[in-house]
This record gives structure tokens, C-alpha cells and sequence, in this order.
């Protein structure tokens, strides 16, 4: 298999334009290569969230898939049924048995660490053949812009104001993926769409692999990060070059971080660009530089070598 | 015809669902339904049901799966009893709006606080808004003939709504009576499997579960309106064509004695035997009662039991369940009130809220009840003081 | 409301039976500036087309011959009908062949 790159990627559109999601949204991106990654044979149960509300606006659609959302809590336990059904039927030869057909979840970072938790810890632990797809916004933006468990310390938030006690989250981001490995299923990768063959590999081995599978997506939002529409891209390319996110995959136990960072950025530089972290005082960036090289050096422990590299000031 | 096997209620749920050869399975144990997936899980470990079984974390995840299953095209089953029931409430909802045929069973339990396993039908009537179609069966054959008649009901393509069958907590569910079990191949002749609505497949992409805006939400809504209300014909075929091939009757209400009585108790589950028991005794004394036993819950059955009203001169409605702080405290009151009163019958209609929370209710609380509305006949119901009560509790 | 259709005609459920009809909601009118590509200093990388949320990029088989001679298989062009000015097309070009400009309506 040649390696993936972006001539690799396939032409046809399976998320139609016309939906409302933001100007340079992220979760748009996410959700336009996830589908090009898996491709047309696949069913989608998705989460509510913002992502759910603005591309299926009655009577019109932008997904070109079976797609099918119920409530906020339940995409797992959705998908759980429909991959029962899907497996029921085509034993029962109610269903062509050499169709191949993958369920997805689909769930934000409220639907899936928070709400949604319980049904998808169920559907892991009982092994559906369903990948579960988390598109990480990093706060109810849905709703406008409510902390989740997700949201990263020190962020603005509606609910986790910058006041006089308050300085914004003071909460850490919930370990999520630690969470959904530990229910020991076969594949666990995180993607960034800054690196863009990454995350189609990953998707696909995630697809392929029989059994439940998760992937952690990065999905920068312009209003609810509060940056400019044009640099959701470049965000994204500096969370990885600061070590704030850390591309990875646990494929069947073993660890590997799939794009190294030999030399990272300081975590100021990823601050800065988004107005939800405006109000930093310099000893709370240098604090989320501390947990960050913390956070770093135990990836790089998990890797067995340095992958992510030491923080070079300019 | 069939074999007759001694079955709980619960038993006899799992029976009818083997029968009519379900697809997916998902449940959460809870008392008194526990019972029904028990044996299910035994069917489909000894290979009799080919079915998946989802041992789902909780009764909301067990309805959000059988409404993905549903929405995939397969025939879909699950049960379960009062907190199980209110934490599928949301979903319940969602699966008549999204016109899935799901069947359900739910063994009929008391609502906490405090926590109670036993028997009124606070959960049954908690779901009473949900635009599902809902029966009460009076016995365990009643559950499993219900059960595959809601099949038959729940798939027509006039229909498309989900259907609950509840069954009294205990009473039924974990009484041993002699079941006649409709085997598979007469079930599935009287309910084939019918996919008449758009499925999540691949070769058809369909989006289900949009958001409608202003514009468009109130149209669906209306649309669910008019399919349960419309349903009603469909289910009285359902019943008439189960009783050619089974010989068992079903109807929307049952009537004992109303031709000339002058009190007519409304009752519905259990207590219907009981009170039927202490009518048929009282007459023989010359108290000229009647009975009228509600199976049918949802779409409400008005126009037969208005009809069966009509000579009455009081009636006595017996709730087990409250909807504290409402104009009526007993839920099935209500439909009975509105019903009355939409054919402008004004004679006494009061309301006696007895068993909850598993209280016995016996034949001395009918007796008391028949008393109290013999005693407000030749009254009109603006001259009722007190129009409900509460029977056997302590004071 | 009256030119929408009565309850009577829609599908049961809300059920939205053709995919992909957004198509029919054009978003250009979010749009404040647009980008233009500058087709003789595209060199065909892809990363406008493949950053595009929308996708308002379409990969179009046009071959075309840029002023220094260079041959291509394919264009790029901006679909205005959906194209709702983000910019990232124009941030993340590396050749900086797409301007963002004032849109004229």
C-alpha cells in the first residue's frame, strides 16, 4: 500500500454544501473527510449537537449517507441498535449478507464525554462493530458556548466567565480517550485534519478494524474560540506544534505517536491566537505550559523515545 | 393451535415475542419485567430465537437501540417497568414521532419515591402522552396475544406507531396461568414482518431525525395526531382477524352487566377481575351493577365507552395511579370525564384512586366504591361535592 | 407558509428522503469577502479544495497551460453559490494565489 497523501483523497463529495455551519468551521472539515475516509457504505447515528442541527434542517440535507440522530445521549446506543439490526438481518437473510455496511457514531465533545458517556461506555464494553467518532469543540457550542468536561483549563467560556473570582475553567479537559481505552477495544487514535494523511489512515484502519473503535477529531470553532474564520487551519497545525494535542493511535495495545514533534512550539503561541484564552495572566499560560511538557513527557514515556521534542524559544 | 403451557404474564410475553420471530432485542433488568428478557436471553442462548440481544447499561440506551434497530428495518422488542420507563420517556417520544413500529411490554410497577416494586399503573399512565398506542392486558394469555396482535398493529403501513402492551406488576407478570402459546408460524401468518417505511440502508440514503423549524415541526406532530386517531380501525381488524384464527376476543373495552345497570365501574388491569368477581355477587342481592373494563388505553377508546355509559346513572372510574395537583388525580378519570362529557352524559362521574404502590385491592374496596356511586344516583355531576377519593388508605 | 406543503403531503416522520439536498440552500449571502484564484500562480497543491469546510472548492478535470507554460490537468474554482468567505482557502495556500476581495453584489 502506497502511502496516503492529499492527491489520495477521494474527489467525491459525501457532505453536500448548503449546510449551515459556521463560516471556517472545523467540525465542518472533520466531518467532510470523515465521510470521504469511510466512504458511501456506511450508516451514521449522530449525537445532537451543532454539528447535528445544521446540516439536517428540515426539509433539506447535507449528508449523502444513511444518517439518522435521536437525542443528545444516545449516539452510541443508536449505533449499538442499528449494527444489531444490521447484523440480524443480514444472518436472517433479510439484508444482503456480502453488503458491508459500518455503523458510526457521531457525537461532540457534550454528547460523548459528558451526556453521552454511559451509552458509549456501554457500547464499547459490549463490543458493537461500530467506530465512534468524537468531534472535540472543547464546549457546548450548540447552546453557546457552555463548558464541557472538555473544555481546557483556563478557557472562556458562557458559564466559565473571566471575572474578578473567576479565571475562566479551572478544571482540567477530561481524559477521554484514557477513558475508552480502558475499556480495552481494539483501535484508539486521536486526528488532527492539519495532518491530513493521518487522519484518513487513521479513519480507515478504525473502519476496517472489526470491533468498536474510537477516534478522538480536533475541531477548532471560531465563535466559541473566538478567532478569526481564516485561521481554523493554522490552529489546528499549532495545537499539534505545541504539543497541546498530540496525534496518536493505540492500535491493538501498542502506542505510537503518528506525527513527532521534534521541536515544540511554546504553548503561548497556540494561546494567543484564540480570544477565549485573552485574559491569560502570564503565570496561568506558564502553568498550562507545565501540565502540557508534563502531559508531553508521559506520551513520550507511552512511545518509549522522545516524539515530542523539548520546547525551543525563539 | 398452539400448546397450552403454565406461564407468568412475563413468561408469556417472551413467548409471543419468540413467536413472531424477533430481530433485535434490547433490555435492562428491572422488577417486576425482569422476567420477560430473562427468558428471552434463554431463547436466543439455546438457538429457539434468532435474534441479537443487546445487554444494554440502562432502559434509555435499551430504547434508543431498539429505535436504531427499528430505523435499520428490523423487527425490534423491549420491556421494562416504571423508573426504566420514565428514563425511556424522552426516546418514547422520539419513536412515535420517527413512526417506528416498536413493540414494548411493560410490566406495570409503582413510581419512587419511595421506592416501590410492586404493582399501580403510575409508570403506564406517566407514558399516557408519548403517541404510542398502549393496551392493558387483564391476564398472562391476554399479554401474549396482545403482544403479537401489537405487531401486527405497530407494522401496518396505516399505522406505523409503536405500541406498548402493559400488564399488571406481580398480578400478572409473576402469575403462573395456563397459556395457549401461538406457535411461530401462525404468529408470523397473522403479523408477517412488514418494512413499509424508509430504512437507514446505504443503496437509499435517507436522513431521519432532522431538525423542523417553525415551519414545519407543528405539520409532524399533526401527523402523529391523525395516525393514532386513525388507527383505531386497524387495530379493531387486528382483534377481529386474531379471534378468526385464534378464537380468543379482544375489544377496545370490555362490557359486564351495563345493559341495565345503574352504576357502572370504569377499571382497568387487574382490579377489573376483582371487581367483576364482587358485581357478579352484589347482582344476585340486586344491586344492578356493571363493569367496564378498558384495554385499550391509547388512541382512547370514547366512543365505547361512552356507549356503554350511556344507561349508567353514576359511574365509578378506579384509578391506580395520581397526577397530583390536576383537576381529575386519576389519569384514566380524565378520559373518561372528557368522554362523557363530549356527549354531554351529565350524570355522576367520580373517581376512586385505590393499589398503589402493590396495596391489595379487594372486594370490600369495590363494594365500598359501588356504594359511594349508588348513593349519588339520580344526582347531576355539578352536584358532587367531592369527586375523588382515595380507597385503602389509612387515614 | 401557504407555498409549503400541508401535513398531509410530507413524509412521515420527518424523514428527509433526498440526500444531499442542502444543495438547494445556496450560503453565498454569508459572505463578506470572496476569494478569487489566480489560476496562473495555482500550482495545483490541493490544500484550498481540501481545507474548504463547505466544500465551496470544486476539482474541476480542465486542463489548463499558466503564462510561464506550466501544464495542468485540473483547476480549482470557487462554487460562489456556497462559498461563505471564510478565507481559509486564501490563509493556506502556499503560493498565495488566492486573494480575498471586497464582494461586489
Amino acid at each position: 500500500m502506497s502511502a496516503f497523501t492529499i492527491a489520495s483523497i477521494p474527489r467525491e463529495e459525501l457532505l453536500a454544501p448548503g449546510h449551515r455551519m459556521c463560516q471556517g468551521c472545523g467540525a465542518a472539515i472533520v466531518m467532510r473527510h470523515l465521510l470521504k475516509a469511510l466512504g458511501k457504505d456506511i450508516i451514521i447515528a449522530h449525537a445532537t449537537g451543532c454539528v447535528e442541527v445544521t446540516t439536517s434542517l428540515y426539509p433539506e440535507t447535507a449528508w449523502r449517507v444513511p444518517w439518522i440522530h435521536v437525542a443528545f445521549e444516545n449516539a452510541a446506543a443508536v449505533a449499538s441498535g442499528i449494527e444489531a439490526a444490521v447484523k440480524a438481518l443480514k444472518r436472517k437473510g433479510l439484508m444482503n449478507p456480502e453488503k458491508k455496511v459500518k455503523v458510526v457514531a457521531i457525537g461532540g465533545d457534550g454528547g460523548t464525554v459528558d451526556i453521552g458517556l454511559q451509552a458509549l461506555s456501554g457500547m464499547l464494553e459490549r463490543g458493537h462493530n461500530v467506530l465512534y467518532v468524537l468531534y472535540d469543540n472543547e464546549a457546548y457550542m450548540n447552546t453557546g458556548i457552555q463548558r464541557s468536561g472538555a473544555t481546557p483549563l483556563y478557557a472562556w467560556t458562557t458559564t466559565t466567565p473571566a471575572g474578578k473570582v473567576w479565571r475562566g475553567e479551572w478544571r482540567r479537559k477530561k481524559d477521554i480517550v484514557g477513558i475508552v481505552r480502558a475499556h480495552g477495544i481494539p483501535y484508539v487514535a486521536t486526528v488532527n485534519f492539519a495532518y491530513i494523511s493521518d487522519f484518513y489512515v487513521k479513519l480507515r484502519k478504525a473502519s476496517e478494524i472489526e470491533g468498536p473503535t474510537f477516534i478522538h477529531a480536533y475541531a477548532p470553532c471560531v465563535p466559541g474560540w473566538r478567532y478569526e474564520p481564516h485561521l481554523t487551519v493554522k490552529i489546528a497545525k499549532l495545537a499539534v506544534q505545541t504539543g497541546i494535542w498530540v496525534n496518536y493511535e493505540i492500535d491493538r495495545g501498542s502506542f505510537r505517536v503518528t506525527t513527532p514533534v521534534p521541536k515544540r512550539l511554546p504553548v503561548e503561541e497556540y494561546l494567543k491566537t484564540q480570544g477565549r484564552f485573552a485574559h491569560l495572566m502570564k503565570e496561568e499560560v506558564e502553568l498550562i505550559q507545565k501540565l502540557v511538557d508534563e502531559d508531553v513527557d508521559y506520551i513520550n514515556k507511552l512511545a518509549g523515545s522522545v516524539v515530542v521534542g523539548p520546547v525551543e524559544r525563539k | 393451535m398452539g400448546k397450552v403451557m403454565p406461564l407468568s404474564g412475563n413468561y408469556a410475553v417472551a413467548y409471543a415475542v419468540k413467536a413472531v420471530d424477533v430481530d433485535v432485542v434490547a433490555a435492562y433488568p428491572i422488577t417486576p419485567q425482569t422476567a420477560v428478557v430473562e427468558k428471552l436471553a434463554e431463547f436466543v442462548a439455546n438457538g429457539e430465537l434468532d435474534a441479537e440481544f443487546l445487554h444494554v447499561e440502562s432502559e434509555h440506551s435499551a430504547l434508543s437501540a431498539v429505535v436504531g434497530a427499528s430505523a435499520a428495518g428490523a423487527r425490534v422488542f423491549t420491556a421494562t417497568s416504571a423508573q426504566g420507563l420514565l428514563l425511556m420517556y424522552e426516546i418514547m417520544h422520539i419513536a412515535s414521532s420517527s413512526r417506528l413500529p416498536i413493540v414494548m411490554g411493560i410490566a406495570t410497577r409503582a413510581i419512587s419515591a419511595p421506592i416501590n416494586i410492586w404493582c399501580d399503573h403510575s409508570d403506564f399512565m406517566a407514558a399516557s402522552d408519548t403517541g404510542w398506542i398502549m393496551f392493558m392486558a387483564l391476564n398472562a394469555q391476554e399479554a401474549h396475544d396482545l403482544i403479537i396482535a401489537a405487531y401486527r398493529i405497530a407494522e401496518d403501513p396505516r399505522v406505523s406507531i409503536p405500541v406498548a402492551i402493559g400488564y399488571d406488576g406481580f398480578v400478572v407478570s409473576h402469575t403462573l396461568e395456563p397459556v395457549d402459546v401461538i406457535e411461530k408460524e401462525e404468529a408470523l401468518e397473522y403479523a408477517p414482518k412488514r418494512v413499509s417505511r424508509p430504512t437507514l440502508d446505504p443503496d437509499r440514503p435517507v436522513t431521519m431525525g432532522s431538525l423542523a423549524s417553525p415551519d414545519w415541526y407543528f405539520e409532524f406532530r399533526v401527523q402523529l395526531q391523525d395516525a393514532i386517531e386513525n388507527s383505531r380501525e386497524t387495530i379493531s381488524e387486528a382483534l377481529r382477524e386474531f379471534k378468526r384464527r385464534f378464537g380468543r376476543e379482544y375489544r377496545e373495552v370490555d362490557d359486564f352487566y351495563t345493559d341495565d345497570a345503574d352504576v357502572v365501574i370504569v377499571s382497568m388491569g387487574s382490579t377489573t377481575g376483582t371487581a367483576l368477581v364482587f358485581i357478579e355477587e352484589a347482582r344476585r342481592s340486586g344491586m344492578k351493577l356493571g363493569l367496564l373494563n378498558i384495554r385499550l388505553f391509547r388512541p382512547f377508546p370514547e366512543v365505547e365507552v361512552v356507549k356503554y355509559l350511556e344507561n349508567a346513572k353514576a359511574v365509578a372510574v378506579i384509578d391506580r395511579a395520581v397526577n397530583a395537583g390536576s383537576s381529575f388525580v386519576g389519569p384514566l378519570y380524565s378520559d373518561v370525564v372528557v368522554s362523557a362529557f363530549k356527549k354531554s352524559l351529565d350524570i355522576p362521574i367520580v373517581n376512586y384512586v385505590t393499589g398503589l404502590g402493590g396495596r391489595a385491592v379487594v372486594k370490600s374496596h369495590i363494594e365500598f366504591i359501588a356504594k359511594h356511586a349508588y348513593s349519588l344516583v339520580g344526582k347531576k355531576m355539578r352536584e358532587v361535592k367531592k369527586h375523588y377519593s382515595f380507597i385503602g388508605v389509612r387515614e | 407558509m401557504s407555498a409549503l406543503p400541508g401535513w398531509r403531503e410530507l413524509p412521515r416522520g420527518a424523514v428527509i428522503l433526498e440526500p444531499g439536498s442542502s444543495v438547494r440552500y445556496k450560503t453565498a449571502s454569508w459572505r463578506v469577502l470572496k476569494p478569487v484564484i489566480d489560476q496562473d500562480k495555482c500550482v495545483r497543491c490541493r490544500i484550498c479544495w481540501t481545507y474548504c469546510p463547505e466544500p465551496a472548492i470544486v476539482e474541476l478535470d480542465q486542463p489548463y497551460t499558466s503564462r510561464s507554460g506550466k501544464a495542468y490537468k485540473v483547476m480549482y474554482a470557487i462554487d460562489y453559490d456556497y462559498c461563505k468567505g471564510c478565507g481559509i482557502c486564501a490563509e493556506e495556500c502556499p503560493v498565495k494565489a488566492i486573494a480575498m476581495v471586497e464582494e461586489v453584489r
